[in-house]
């Protein structure tokens, strides 16, 4: 293998390359990989943040909002001259000031059936960081279909979520259906009005993405594959919970009754 | 001793001449070797510790002037 390092990148990368797990081969891996990260917001801001940090060449950023005060409080992507601007393009303004190694393909539109597997097809790995259901079951069940791998979270008031599906491997990777087979009704979700939440939940739970895409590049360690990762801030603390694969699910089990993308109502119009 | 690439490390200071020396070694063949030349005292210590931890065989640290130093790795893995 080779590989060429310019006096910066050699540097900039240094605490990387000096990783046995890592090295020159895991740098230049790095700065090969395509992440599509879904929702430039409260788990998009820290998750983007450490990819472009840590040399990942191309960056997809999907959100169709723009920057608002209310974002402030946990999005550190932005900031409060951005207000008003797509955050797609504050985004980029950020990333390109923290390094320029990286390649920032803004898509300032909202993900739908018709658009979905275009955006995802030419990435390596997909985050997701959307904040409603309808975008959830629409990317997992394309990254699901063109075979991409997943890492997902969730975070809500103190508490957050994470789970990589692994859809290189379907046989075995449990997909984000087993555990939710449909979207909840309207009535169970929160209204945005309630849905309070501590900042540094997303900031803990969008590295932890970060983290996941990293090793998934890299090819080392484990992915969080068939376990559901549960945080806590109140207490500090994590648990894991096993994610088996189900057998009757609708999307990989035996008798998949999902062959098609699927749109589900938007249940709350206002981003939080 | 056949030397199969050489590397000037002189003005370098660590962790770059581990970095450097590193980034070479990874782009060379098993079984061959790299002459590293270091004007840094500290490298001279460090690199060959860090380069035996990542599993390379340090053949030589050789002081070859006033405040020059030479060090030999046999690429390993």
């Amino acid at each position: 293998m080779s590989f060429h390092f310019t006096e910066e990148q050699i540097k900039r990368y240094s605490r990387h390359i000096i990783l046995p797990e890592v090295g020159g081969v895991g740098q230049k891996r790095l700065l090969d990989a395509k992440v599509l990260v879904i929702g430039a917001g409260g788990l998009g801001s820290p998750s983007i943040y450490y990819l472009a940090a840590a040399g990942v060449g191309t960056i997809g950023i999907v959100d169709f909002d723009v920057v608002d005060f209310s974002n402030l409080q946990r999005q550190i992507l932005h900031n409060t001259s951005r207000v008003g601007i797509p955050k797609v393009e504050s985004a980029k303004m950020t990333i390109e000031a923290l390094n320029p190694d990286v390649k920032v393909i803004p898509y300032n539109q909202k993900i739908d059936k018709s658009n979905v597997l275009d955006i995802i097809k030419d990435y390596d790995i997909v985050l997701d960081g959307s904040d409603n259901f309808p975008t959830r079951f629409l990317v997992n069940d394309a990254c699901y279909m063109l075979g991409k791998p997943l890492v997902s979270a969730a975070i809500l008031r103190f508490e957050g979520q994470l789970t990589t599906f692994d859809y290189r491997n379907r046989e075995t990777s449990p997909c984000y259906r087993c555990l939710f087979p449909e979207p909840p009704p309207p009535g169970l979700v929160p209204s945005c009005q309630e849905a309070g939440l501590l900042g540094v939940v997303g900031g803990i739970m969008g590295t932890l993405q970060a983290n996941e895409a990293l090793k998934l590049i890299l090819g080392i360690g484990e992915p969080l594959v068939g376990k559901l990762l549960v945080f806590d801030a109140l207490t500090t603390e994590f648990r894991t919970v096993k994610l088996r694969k189900d057998k009757k699910c609708n999307l990989c089990g035996e008798n998949p009754t999902i062959k098609e993308l699927i749109e589900y109502d938007q249940a709350c119009e206002v981003h939080f | 001793m056949q030397i199969d690439k050489e590397l000037d490390l002189k003005g370098e200071v660590c962790p770059f001449t581990f970095v450097k020396s590193k980034l070479i070694i990874e782009q060379m063949d098993t079984g061959q070797v790299l002459r590293v030349i270091l004007d840094y005292k500290p490298s001279v210590e460090n690199v060959p510790k860090s380069m035996e931890m990542e599993g390379q065989e340090v053949l030589a640290v050789n002081q070859i002037g006033e405040n020059l130093w030479e060090v030999l790795v046999r690429k390993v893995k």
